[in-house]
């Protein structure tokens, strides 16, 4: 019995991480299309900025709303110095945002030196069986659910996320209804960084936070994305599942490593089965 | 007009007589500078030859064909570690490094298959190769256990393998090529696949290939199979990435997996785009200024090299997205340009002042 709990555990908690990193991917890369390579230096960023403002003294989660206040400040800066003169050349964004990734990477070393840092914000653990769960990391599974729902109701319920969606599908109609398309550009680029930073937030107390940590998400929340297909939510939450347990399965019978390259394998099979994503022949949704 | 010449003739037709001129004048100063220079500038050339042929690998198929593939450095590290564990455990090198070629071909070939042949867009193949790139280096990172042999060679994890014997003459087994042996070996290889993709584009494939850049559905509509023409010329850059994997392997003695991790696919990228994509030239002379540059800079030690290479990239990107060498060509054609026609103007203005007098 125990065994199986912690076999739902560990899918769950795999699950959860990916939603948590593509999210912001999902709504940067699946909904505005643009490739943002710099993906994982956002999370990068955001676990640094934990690290500082919990440093500072601040408790943990005002921080990492600060932290994710903090990343969508910056993103929308990227967007406007860097983003807005490449929309529409795919290949140049993918070139500029790894300058930037790289440039990322030299500036925080600089900074704060390529050792790791930790953030501690431990709420104990519970013995299932043999093995222990941390409480933090059911918070962690639940949160990534939460920011889903969420992201999904504002797009879903809201007017300010119908003129997002409209944008995003038909900019030149949008504009001429009379919408500032540069400005919803802006915006939902600065949403798409501020869930990023704060998935780099709330993972900060559980990964060893360091410069270079970011090559570890940007590789699965890009598989993740473009598995998903043409709808960024419902894609994400799809693509996730089918990594989340292979990943979790795998991970937990073998070694890390051997789980991301399950993970990867099964995404190159699903390119070639699906290459419209899982999602692609999906009529409506989000 | 030599630049204008070298620049201008289209890929598709035969390369100009300057064009062989000026690449045979090349390839006699490559062959003598050794005779003038000491052993470290040999050592130094050799590294630039190998990567310059790498380089070409993505240049072509990133420029020729339009796919931008990050996979490079992993086929690069897949042909060292080739090289490296087939020598180790044969004592026999000529067959390794054929194989260095031919493993790489192998995995582009499946690889290429899944991603091409699902006709993923040119943008989801490029994330796509990267991801690989990334998963593969961990991959390899993760060897360092004891287990983790192939024959007798471990692969040490991120250690490396640090005891790649040299290549050997094929008919002599004793002899090996050292130093100044690997920079003519190097030298010929990348003047030879130079010319080999150069001639290839001429060929009713290269046409092909290029047409395919241009417009993937036209081509279609012709009746060619673009995702034939498409995997062959990735495994063909796969293919020749290997044979600059196991030459690395040869130069340094030494494969580790920083050969196939994100920031050498990041010099990889700045080789290309700072030389110029749309000549295969491009890649070679990138590969130079950009080597030069990181050698000069490490040795002046202005801290990181990533925050200056990612500065670069994104001044290239938004300023001189052509690469140096393209704009370089366009300003001495504009110059040569203007001025001809500056004297054709004050002709016409000489004979009507001559007329109305």
């Amino acid at each position: 019995m125990s065994i199986l709990i912690i076999y739902l555990y560990q899918i769950a908690f795999s699950l959860g991480i990916f939603v948590l990193i593509s999210l912001g991917l999902a709504i940067i890369f699946g909904m505005m299309k643009v490739i943002n390579l710099a993906q994982g230096e956002f999370i990068m960023l955001g676990a640094y900025l934990c690290l500082i403002t919990t440093q500072a003294g601040i408790p943990f989660w005002l921080a990492v709303i600060l932290s994710s206040l903090g990343v969508g400040i910056f993103g929308v800066i990227v967007e406007r110095c860097l983003i807005q003169f490449l929309y529409g050349r795919i290949m140049d964004t993918l070139l500029a945002t790894w300058g930037l990734s790289l440039l990322m990477v030299g500036m925080v070393t600089t900074i704060f030196g390529p050792q790791e840092a930790g953030v501690d914000a431990q709420l104990g653990k519970f013995q299932v069986g043999d093995y222990s769960i941390a409480v933090y990391n059911l918070v962690l599974i639940g949160l990534a659910f939460l920011m889903l729902l969420l992201t999904f109701c504002l797009w879903r319920y809201t007017r300010f996320g119908l003129v997002v969606r409209g944008t995003m599908q038909k900019p030149q109609m949008a504009a001429a209804l009379g919408i500032n398309t540069k400005y919803y550009y802006m915006l939902t680029f600065g949403y798409g960084s501020a869930l990023t930073g704060f998935a780099g937030a709330v993972l900060a107390p559980i990964v060893g936070n360091q410069p270079t940590m970011g090559s570890f998400y940007v590789a699965k929340a890009f598989v993740t994305v473009i598995a998903g297909g043409d709808l960024p939510l419902m894609g994400t939450l799809l693509a996730s599942s089918v990594f989340g347990v292979t990943d979790g399965i795998v991970s937990f019978l073998s070694t890390q490593v051997v789980g991301e390259i399950c993970v990867l394998l099964v995404a190159i099979v699903l390119l070639r089965l699906l290459p419209q994503g899982i999602t692609g022949r999906f009529r409506r949704g989000i | 007009m030599f630049i204008q010449k070298f620049f201008e003739t289209p890929p598709s037709q035969m390369p100009h007589r300057v064009w062989w001129t000026l690449v045979g004048l090349a390839v006699a100063i490559g062959l003598l500078i050794p005779r003038f220079t000491e052993i470290d500038v040999h050592l130094d050339l050799s590294i630039v030859f190998i990567f310059a042929i790498l380089a070409l690998s993505m240049g072509f198929l990133w420029g020729f064909v339009g796919m931008l593939s990050f996979g490079q450095t992993v086929f690069f590290g897949l042909g060292g570690y080739t090289y490296a564990v087939w020598s180790l455990n044969y004592n026999e090198t000529t067959f390794g490094m054929i194989l260095a070629i031919f493993i790489p071909v192998l995995a582009a070939a499946a690889l290429g298959y899944f991603m091409i042949y699902g006709r993923i867009s040119s943008i989801y193949f490029t994330v796509t190769t990267l991801v690989v790139t990334i998963v593969l280096e961990k991959a390899v990172r993760a060897t360092s256990d004891e287990r983790f042999k192939i024959g007798d060679v471990m692969l040490r994890g991120q250690n490396g393998i640090s005891t790649v014997p040299d290549l050997q003459v094929p008919w002599n087994h004793h002899e090996t090529l050292f130093l100044t042996g690997v920079y003519y070996l190097a030298f010929i290889l990348m003047v030879l696949s130079y010319i080999g993709l150069r001639l290839l584009l001429t060929t009713h494939f290269g046409r092909v290939l290029v047409s395919i850049r241009e417009n993937e559905h036209r081509a279609e509509m012709l009746g060619y199979d673009t995702r034939r023409y498409r995997l062959m010329a990735f495994v063909i850059s796969g293919g020749l990435a290997g044979l600059a994997g196991g030459l690395y392997g040869v130069w340094g003695n030494f494969v580790a997996p920083e050969m196939m991790n994100l920031s050498s696919a990041a010099s990889l990228v700045m080789y290309v785009i700072v030389g110029g994509k749309s000549t295969l030239i491009g890649p070679l002379v990138g590969t130079g200024i950009v080597q030069q540059a990181t050698n000069w800079l490490g040795t002046a030690g202005l801290g990181q090299v990533n925050l200056i290479l990612g500065g670069v990239m994104i001044i290239f990107v938004m300023v001189f997205p052509r690469g140096v060498l393209p704009s370089l060509g366009t300003a001495v054609t504009y110059l040569l340009q203007s001025r001809r026609h500056l004297s054709v103007q004050s002709d016409v203005v000489g004979k009507n002042a001559q007329r109305e007098a």
